[in-house]
């Protein structure tokens, strides 16, 4: 079998189109490369949504925590030490139990037990809070000078927000900001290690990776090119925001601007 | 556990679920807390270790050295940890086989792979299949601890070398002015004071430990992930004297109180320590605490 055809049949088996049983046997180069490509389908599909629903709830919390009524502040203290305080992989069994729970009183939360909904809330509601501590740090270190300074210009309220203060926060935060979306899409990986199952094997990068691994018991080929998928994925997240952090600092002097510096934050 | 629990289906209430909680599982659910906190215990000094060498590998004078020392930091990077995890099992396992098989048996022949099957000869086994299920928990657990270390200390490798390029330039150059040698002024200047530095990194990194410990549970170990998915699970009366739904909602509630107070203890007291560190030293916190003091 020519690895045209296998591309055909498994490019896109991770969505479940295609070939419906996945090799056996005689695994060969181009079926681990095309299968653990097609999985990293769903790692792509989780970052890129959580990530982008994320990103507004996180400014929220941000405001949140900042904003001086205990109202606002405690709710949102409480919910970033709730998803930073805890391990995502729990994070994830606890919510999959939740909502088997919830399932058998509303029918209507029976979507939530799949992965691409209920794991999708999870990395949502984590990224959020992950990403809204770090708007937090950048808006305690706003200039004082540039708050001032929208003052008087007679801003206030939402003009002197979405003129002065979400760009600058955006700003400082983006470098710290870019490395947790790095993070973000190397915790997609857990989804389908923690309960959510994988319906008709339709799985993710790793879900593959360790099927082949399992199968042939030799660890030394699909891994890497797991690996080597990963580290293209983040050249690319690196590069489109890199774009956006020379866009934020267009304003500045050269030398004054904040460099981009690839220091991702490990494991949540 | 108590007298009164012998007949369970006859109970109700507080009674009922004081036998429940005290069953033999649960205590072996119990001891699995004592498993996370031994690997933690065993893994952050080793952890720390592996990358003590692999900052001191990577700022080393001889170029193979310092590049084996910038492989391993960087190779963690950019790829999920996860995946190192499953790697590190299998690979470490078979690692190991194949060494002994090459010692042990060198009159065999045949492929170490055949097909999709690793075969090595039977005293090159790890444990050996003859061995007591206790040594087998064990190996399982120091390949676990080995991979945590491995990895961790990577992490730990990047940030103490960063931590040893952030003591300042004219200390060392101190040092030598007074005709230390470069190793004297690693050990004696250098090394005392990068704690400083590499601390906050450090106690980032033993959350990050704390909330990987979980992953446990992949690498094949009867942790509390294990025991809360079994223990959880919905039992009717024929196969236990306590029939309850399926709870594992509420264990994993359980883990999840049980980490946030983990991390909120460690936190409090990282910054105990961080305080205690920085006290006398020329950072901007030093300085902070000397003014609060005057």
């Amino acid at each position: 079998m020519s690895c045209w055809i296998t591309i055909q049949d498994y490019a896109l088996r991770s969505i479940g189109i295609g070939e419906r049983l996945l090799p056996k046997q005689d695994f060969t180069l181009c079926q681990q490369f095309t299968l653990i490509g097609s999985g990293m389908l769903w790692n792509i599909y989780f970052g890129v949504l959580a990530l982008a629903a994320g990103f507004f709830f996180a400014t929220a919390l941000a405001m949140g925590k900042h904003a001086r009524s205990a109202w606002l502040r405690k709710p949102s203290e409480w919910f970033i030490f709730l998803f930073r305080g805890s391990p995502l992989f729990i994070q994830f069994f606890f919510a999959y139990f939740l909502f088997l729970s919830l399932k058998q009183v509303a029918p209507m939360f029976s979507p939530f037990t799949a992965a691409w909904l209920g794991a999708l809330v999870v990395l949502f509601c984590n990224t959020a809070a992950y990403s809204g501590e770090i708007f937090y740090g950048a808006l305690l270190s706003i200039p004082k000078g540039d708050i001032e300074a929208a003052d008087a210009y007679g801003l206030s309220g939402w003009h002197r927000f979405r003129r002065v203060i979400w760009p600058t926060m955006l700003r400082l935060a983006w470098p710290a900001y870019t490395n947790e979306a790095i993070f973000l899409f190397h915790a997609t990986t857990l989804v389908y290690f923690s309960g959510f199952p994988a319906w008709r094997q339709k799985g993710d990068a790793l879900y593959y990776a360790n099927y082949f691994a399992d199968k042939t018991f030799n660890p030394f080929i699909p891994y890497p090119i797991l690996a080597g998928y990963f580290i293209l994925l983040t050249l690319c997240v690196v590069g489109v925001f890199g774009l956006v952090n020379a866009r934020l600092n267009r304003h500045l002097p050269q030398e004054r601007r904040v460099k981009l510096r690839f220091r991702p934050n490990i494991i949540r | 556990m108590f007298s009164y629990c012998s007949d369970p289906s006859a109970l109700d209430g507080i009674a009922w679920l004081s036998c429940y909680l005290t069953t033999g599982k649960h205590m072996a659910f119990y001891t699995s807390f004592g498993t996370v906190l031994l690997l933690l215990a065993i893994t952050a000094p080793v952890a720390l270790m592996f990358g003590f060498a692999g900052a001191m590998a990577a700022r080393g004078r001889i170029a193979p050295l310092r590049w084996i020392g910038k492989a391993y930091i960087a190779i963690v990077r950019g790829v999920p940890d996860i995946a190192f995890f499953l790697f590190f099992v299998i690979a470490l396992d078979q690692i190991i086989e194949w060494s002994r098989h090459k010692i042990l048996c060198p009159d065999w022949t045949g492929p170490v792979r055949q097909g999709n099957d690793f075969v090595v000869c039977d005293a090159a086994k790890m444990p050996l299949s003859s061995s007591p299920q206790w040594m087998h928990e064990t190996y399982g657990f120091s390949l676990a601890i080995l991979t945590f270390a491995i990895v961790f200390g990577a992490f730990a490798a990047n940030v103490m070398f960063g931590a040893m390029r952030a003591v300042p330039r004219a200390q060392i150059e101190t040092a030598e002015a007074y005709g230390l040698t470069h190793r004297q002024a690693f050990w004696r200047i250098l090394v005392p004071q990068m704690w400083v530095y590499a601390l906050p990194g450090l106690s980032n990194l033993w959350m990050v430990l704390i909330k990987a410990t979980p992953l446990l549970f992949l690498l094949g170990v009867e942790d509390i992930v294990y025991w809360a998915r079994e223990l959880g699970g919905s039992k009717t009366s024929k196969f236990t004297e306590y029939p309850h739904q399926d709870w594992r909602m509420w264990y994993f509630f359980a883990l999840l109180v049980f980490y946030l107070m983990f991390t909120k203890v460690s936190e409090v007291f990282l910054d105990k320590l961080m305080k205690r560190l920085t006290r006398g030293q020329a950072t901007t916190g030093g300085e902070a605490q000397r003014k609060a003091a005057a």
